[in-house]
């Protein structure tokens, strides 16, 4: 199978959805050659830098017929549009009675570990999941990411897509033709007896290479990716614990009411995965700071290889840490 | 240019509807028969009913948290919007609203917003879709001189000028933002100024005169629909009652000769657009009382619309979170 990008496999998303339904329109602050030369400028939108106003615009047209994507850039820029994300956006539809549907996808970059410090460094998924009535979605592979931002277009809801920065020139397979992922549906992204890691973004890499390492010294590893954080795929990961009896949650946001908490609790608020639990769960998170700019500090701030080994051991061992503690 | 009998007709009937329907809706609050916050919009019926004058059924509107002008002058049902304050099943959000959240999307009344300018962004992005469809459609926003002080205000008439969207931007100048006087808010008070800046016409109105707000409003239609981009219309009028109740109204703290004035039978825009029609023997007296009786026989209908319609069933509460 072909080797793409996830930023290649992002935008032939873009261009597929746009050329199968016309009443897709996409609005960012930078502009998109490859979609604008496609699709022309009314329909790829070039916006001034007001994300309040557009990302309401996107939730205005979406209620008007239409399908906007509309790319906030960074995340921390969706900052500015709170009032449309939180006030408009995640309650138009049920507040209204469910008289409209809103397909809008807000699309932006997280994460750290590229030295561009605390503004632009954050992963703040848990605040958008909060909110209810914005499906989350985070893929951490080129054929997830195109699979499900098609599904994101095509999805009849207001959809919020994080894109890790740090996976953007990642390469991978990604299948020929049509290739959509469901929303709301987690992957085993490899199979292993011991411990259940659920890893996000970037950590389903790392949580994967570790597992490799592990495997020679005789230590089976289940890694698993959630793909979308809203809905929660719980019955996935519950299943995967109920199985090894261990759980790891691997999350480069702060842990305090982070996704790694909200996959705790779903798992061990269940009574069958409760009882299978061997060891108390862990959970492997960022430093609870603004992410600092010196690349010794960033590295000390946010989860590595060696934590999430470390965490791994220690459920293997039965005696679980702090969310953040230095290995 | 004035219109025909029956559009004046029905303006008129459309701004005594909204006045009755609030100060009816005043006196069910009082007696616990509704719930929640109250945002009357008595005095400043002109402003809804002459921007909507000038619109079509599938023209796209946004209101404010003061919306039960806007979705009357839109055309939506008063059974419905009745059945919302009573937080009934058959209310327009199956009473998941109430008053500050009505919508009736299928009459292009694309929500009322608890948010000050909150809908702003939303009817831009209602513009674009009509431009996108290029059927002559064009949307209209209404917000009060509050807004202005807000970003969403001044990012939305950027974009909406810099891409030439069919836009009204009508702002209901009360005189209130809340509790605090325009003047004690903003340095410059005609708020028509912000236009040029924002390279569209600005104009400032009469807000008590329907057919004024309706004269400037047809035009700003008119250059809308040719695709020459948006209007701002500063719409001067008064807020008559109190910015927000719950149980009982607020303290009135404003002067009674201020009230007095704008109260009066010459400024208020429904006896003015009552006094003009007879005066001009449009309309005879009788004629007015007749729509007067038919407002007053509809808002009993439409209580009674809403005391038989039951309470939504609490195993619903999830129902309308996700489309499928």
């Amino acid at each position: 199978m072909r080797e793409i990008t996830v930023t290649q496999a992002l935008e032939e998303a873009m261009i597929e959805e746009m050329q199968r339904d016309e009443r897709v329109i996409a609005l960012a602050t930078t502009r998109a050659p490859a979609l604008e030369n496609k699709f022309g400028d009314r329909r790829v939108r070039f916006t001034p830098i007001s994300e309040a106003a557009f990302t309401g615009i996107g939730l205005g047209a979406a209620g008007s017929g239409f399908r906007p994507v509309v790319h906030w850039g960074m995340v921390t820029f969706s900052f500015v549009a709170m009032d449309q994300i939180v006030n408009q956006a995640s309650k138009i539809r049920y507040m209204f009675g469910g008289q409209a549907d809103f397909p809008v996808t807000y699309r932006c970059t997280t994460g750290g570990g590229a030295q561009i410090a605390a503004q632009h460094s954050q992963s703040p998924y848990s605040m958008f999941m909060h909110l209810a009535g914005l499906k989350i979605i985070l893929p951490s592979t080129p054929a997830d990411a195109k699979g499900l931002l098609k599904s994101a277009i095509r999805d009849n809801n207001p959809v919020v897509f994080f894109e890790c920065s740090r996976l953007a020139g990642v390469t991978g397979p990604v299948p020929d033709g049509e290739h959509t992922v469901p929303i709301g549906v987690a992957e085993v992204k490899r199979a292993g007896r011991d411990v259940t890691v659920v890893g996000l973004a970037y950590y389903v890499r790392e949580a994967l290479a570790v597992a490799e390492a592990l495997a020679a010294k005789g230590i089976s590893v289940e890694v698993i990716d959630p793909r979308t954080l809203v809905p929660m795929d719980a019955e996935a990961i519950r299943a995967s614990v109920r199985k090894t009896g261990r759980l790891v949650v691997v999350d480069e946001a702060p842990a305090t009411c982070s996704a790694a908490s909200e996959i705790l609790a779903l798992v061990t608020e269940d009574p069958d995965t409760f009882r299978a639990l061997k060891a108390p769960v862990q959970r492997v998170c960022a430093a609870p700071v603004p992410v600092p700019f010196s690349p010794p500090l960033e590295q000390a701030a946010l989860p590595d290889q060696v934590r999430i080994e470390a965490a791994i051991r220690r459920v293997l061992e039965g005696a679980p840490r702090p969310a953040f503690a230095r290995a | 240019m004035l219109p025909g009998k029956a559009e004046l007709v029905e303006m008129l009937r459309k701004m005594i509807m909204i006045r009755e329907f609030d100060l009816l809706a005043i006196e069910l609050r009082k007696q616990r028969r509704i719930y929640g916050a109250l945002h009357p919009y008595v005095g400043e019926e002109a402003v809804a009913v002459g921007a909507c004058a000038a619109l079509r059924p599938t023209d796209r509107i946004t209101s404010t948290h003061r919306g039960h002008g806007h979705c009357i002058a839109k055309g939506a049902d008063i059974n419905r919007m009745m059945a919302e304050l009573f937080g009934r099943v058959d209310g327009y959000c199956k009473g998941k609203g109430g008053s500050m959240h009505i919508a009736d999307f299928a009459i292009g009344m694309l929500g009322a917003n608890g948010i000050v300018a909150g809908g702003m962004p939303i009817a831009c992005g209602a513009a674009l879709a009509a431009q996108l469809e290029d059927r002559g459609g064009v949307a209209a926003c209404f917000f009060g001189d509050g807004a202005t002080g807000e970003g969403e205000f001044h990012e939305t008439l950027n974009i909406a000028s810099l891409w030439k969207l069919p836009l009204l931007f009508v702002c209901e100048n009360n005189r209130y933002g809340a509790g605090n006087a325009v003047e004690s808010v903003r340095p410059v008070t005609d708020i028509s100024l912000h236009a040029p800046a924002y390279g569209m016409p600005g104009v400032s109105v009469d807000g008590n005169d329907v057919l004024a707000v309706r004269d400037a409003a047809c035009e700003a239609v008119e250059r809308a629909r040719r695709g020459d981009g948006p209007t701002l219309i500063h719409c001067k009028t008064f807020r008559s009652l109190f910015h927000a109740m719950r149980d009982v109204p607020p303290p009135e703290t404003r002067s009674a000769d201020l009230l007095a004035e704008w109260r009066g039978r010459n400024r208020d825009p429904v006896t003015r657009l009552e006094d003009f029609l007879t005066g001009r023997d449009i309309v005879t007296t009788a004629e007015v009382q007749a729509i007067r009786d038919t407002v007053k026989r509809d808002l009993e209908a439409a209580v009674a619309f809403a005391e038989a319609s039951p309470y939504p069933d609490p195993n619903d509460l999830l129902v309308d979170m996700f489309a499928e």
